[in-house]
């Protein structure tokens, strides 16, 4: 998606380092709000559980502020996760870490499929990963016969449930992950092409840049990390539910990238803003429900979050 | 501005084509009526009477006119070079409303609806016109928001409001004419409009205009942001047509409904050969996108042996194969 003829303002510096650090403000004022307003917001249970629930959307938003970067969009994640889910029951008979792998990798080839429509079939990379939404969540629902299988393996349970030093297993996941994509985007070659695409394509090509190689490679991580949420989703639940994993993640992972900093235009992306986007949209629904608000006012809430965001960094993605 | 009439055949590369541009041209956009008739052939051949019934039909005829209204606005949004992913939410918020409003009378429960939908494309059209805000982004929100409301106007789905038998809404709605249900002739009458405004009006013309380059559109002195505004006020209020005509057919509204419909309105126009890029694009393709999809379907279900799943299976796979042919043949056609 391009941001079309946006004309670049004039920003001083004050708004524009507001503007980079909102994601962040925003943040400290919820938490000072919940600390002072919302009774047991400061336990550790409860703040652990706000952890654990952003997981999925952590994950595969990582995923998607690459593909966001390579001025791309992926709408397929939701379906990769729900497939990975449906896979699971299906090979776990053959223990748990091979019913894992299988899950994967089908992450993996639903992204290197997505890759190649974008990348070689020349596809609008909406249209390609709108075709593998549809397709994957049917296929997903095709495989479990869109039932709900619960799971009683203990390593699986582990996966989900445990903590280490009181931290839990998959927040580490998400850690480890924006660690290595981090350093990935900011320190590597590879990293560096990714932007370049982004920027400009065909000066990408001009320059020689493995062009297609490379967005393959950044739509087969997304659909990997999609598949890694799938399996975590599918741990801590103690089941594999097809019909509802992953629905709609697709939405609120581009919207944790956006509000974390990463403008849709590409050619930039901010990893750890984007961890912070995905926390911002969990507080905020986490405050809302907390306060006995229903569900409804926490969409029509994000939706003006996503609007404002957008709209304030109208100015800095032109650029 | 006999330049801007044409847009659409108007490619660059196509106006040098060396002979074989006409096939390019085919690809994009005729192919989808053509696909059409060849599914409906082959349908009627394995399942015979059971497809090709009037039964059968007049109901493809009914699922298709509900979804073929949300795509005549998706067309002209997507041939502004822009993408109105709130539709699949405003269709149950319009269904809510018309349920809700429905005890105020018929007037009431059409005008709530389309009343709240025609602000709500408005906020819409205002972000992207104005604002210039990503389509992408704006509607996104509009999607969120849209459901969040309905769900309100629902007691968080706990109330499910009910549309008398007794009102004209619900009597007109449910009519039958010629064997064919209401909605399919309402469907047929939006379209017939839209068919003249897109091709035979200064507000048409602006549209494939501004889908073409937007520079180029702002320069010639076109109202770009009042026309992209107006482009999403369409979309919603087409929306909103359907969700007060599924409400009158099932009689209620349900928070729930409409999910994944904005997906399969863009697929429909995208099978339709309307480039998702915009400026080139037809109606008609849009028509017989939306009717391939609901026949493919239908035809899914009438192999026994498959579950209601693997539609969506044949459904993605259908609209990556088509928009893949589409541009090979095109490409091959340019070169």
């Amino acid at each position: 998606m391009t941001l079309q003829a946006v004309r670049p303002r004039d920003t001083t510096k004050l708004p524009q380092r507001i503007q980079a650090a909102g994601v962040y403000i925003a943040i400290a004022a919820l938490l000072v709000f919940n600390l002072a307003f919302t009774p047991h917001f400061a336990t550790v249970t409860n703040l652990r559980l706000q952890l654990v629930q952003v997981v999925p959307v952590a994950i595969v938003a990582v995923g998607m502020a690459l593909v966001i970067a390579t001025e791309g969009i992926d709408l397929s994640v939701g379906s990769t996760m729900a497939l990975a889910a449906a896979l699971i029951p299906l090979y776990i008979g053959y223990g748990v870490w091979p019913a894992i792998v299988v899950a994967l990798a089908a992450g993996l080839a639903m992204g290197l499929a997505s890759g190649w429509l974008v990348a070689f079939a020349g596809m609008q990379p909406i249209i390609a990963t709108l075709g593998l939404l549809v397709a994957g969540r049917g296929l997903a629902l095709v495989l479990a016969d869109g039932r709900l299988v619960e799971l009683f393996d203990p390593t699986l349970g582990a996966l989900g449930n445990s903590a280490v030093l009181g931290v839990p297993v998959s927040v580490l996941i998400v850690i480890g992950v924006a660690v290595v994509a981090g350093v990935a985007m900011r320190r590597t070659a590879f990293g560096r092409r990714v932007l370049a695409i982004g920027g400009n394509r065909s000066a990408a090509t001009l320059a020689g840049l493995p062009v297609k190689r490379t967005l393959v490679t950044v739509y087969a991580v997304s659909g990997l990390l999609a598949a890694v949420a799938g399996v975590l989703s599918t741990a801590r639940q103690g089941a594999s539910d097809p019909s509802f994993v992953g629905l709609l993640i697709e939405l609120s992972a581009i919207t944790a990238v956006v509000v974390g900093g990463t403008p849709l235009s590409g050619g930039r992306v901010r990893i750890v803003g984007t961890l912070m986007g995905a926390l911002l949209m969990q507080l905020i629904t986490a405050t809302i429900i907390q306060h006995n608000l229903p569900d409804s006012t926490a969409r029509m809430v994000q939706a003006a979050i996503i609007v404002a965001a957008v709209y304030v960094q109208r100015g800095r993605s032109a650029a | 501005m006999t330049a801007v009439a044409n847009p659409p055949t108007e490619r660059p590369g196509a106006a040098r084509g060396r002979g074989s541009a006409p096939v390019a041209l085919w690809a994009r956009r005729g192919s989808a009526p053509v696909v059409l008739a060849l599914v409906l052939v082959a349908g009627t051949a394995v399942f015979g009477g059971r497809f090709a019934s009037a039964l059968n039909l007049g109901n493809i005829a009914l699922d298709s006119s509900y979804l073929l209204l949300i795509a005549i606005g998706m067309t002209f949004v997507i041939l502004s070079g822009g993408i109105d992913l709130s539709v699949g939410s405003l269709l149950a918020l319009s269904g809510v409303l018309t349920a809700y409003a429905s005890r105020w009378g018929t007037p009431a429960a059409i005008l709530v609806p389309l009343g709240v939908c025609a602000l709500f494309g408005l906020a819409n059209g205002v972000l992207v016109g104005r604002a210039r805000i990503a389509p992408f982004i704006v509607t996104l929100a509009g999607l969120l928001f849209a459901r969040g409301l309905a769900f309100a106007v629902s007691k968080e789905g706990n109330q499910v409001y009910i549309i008398p038998a007794e009102l004209a809404l619900t009597r007109v709605g449910q009519a039958r004419f010629l064997g064919v249900g209401a909605p399919v002739w309402f469907a047929l009458a939006v379209f017939a409009v839209a068919l003249v405004v897109l091709n035979r009006s200064r507000f048409g013309q602006a549209v494939f205009a501004i889908g073409g380059s937007e520079e180029a559109a702002e320069l010639m002195g076109l109202p770009v942001a009042r026309v992209k505004t107006l482009v999403y006020v369409l979309s919603a209020v087409l929306t909103g047509l359907a969700g007060v005509l599924v409400a009158a057919q099932t009689q209620s509204g349900l928070p729930t409904i409409g999910e994944g419909r904005e997906l399969e309105a863009i697929a429909a126009v995208v099978i339709g050969g309307t480039l998702l890029s915009g400026g080139a694009g037809s109606l008609s393709g849009t028509l017989a996108g939306v009717l391939l999809l609901k026949v493919i379907q239908n035809l899914i279900n009438q192999v026994g042996t498959l579950t209601a799943y693997y539609q969506q299976v044949v459904s993605g796979a259908f609209l990556i194969v088509v928009v893949l042919v589409q541009s090979r043949l095109s490409r091959r056609g340019l070169r």
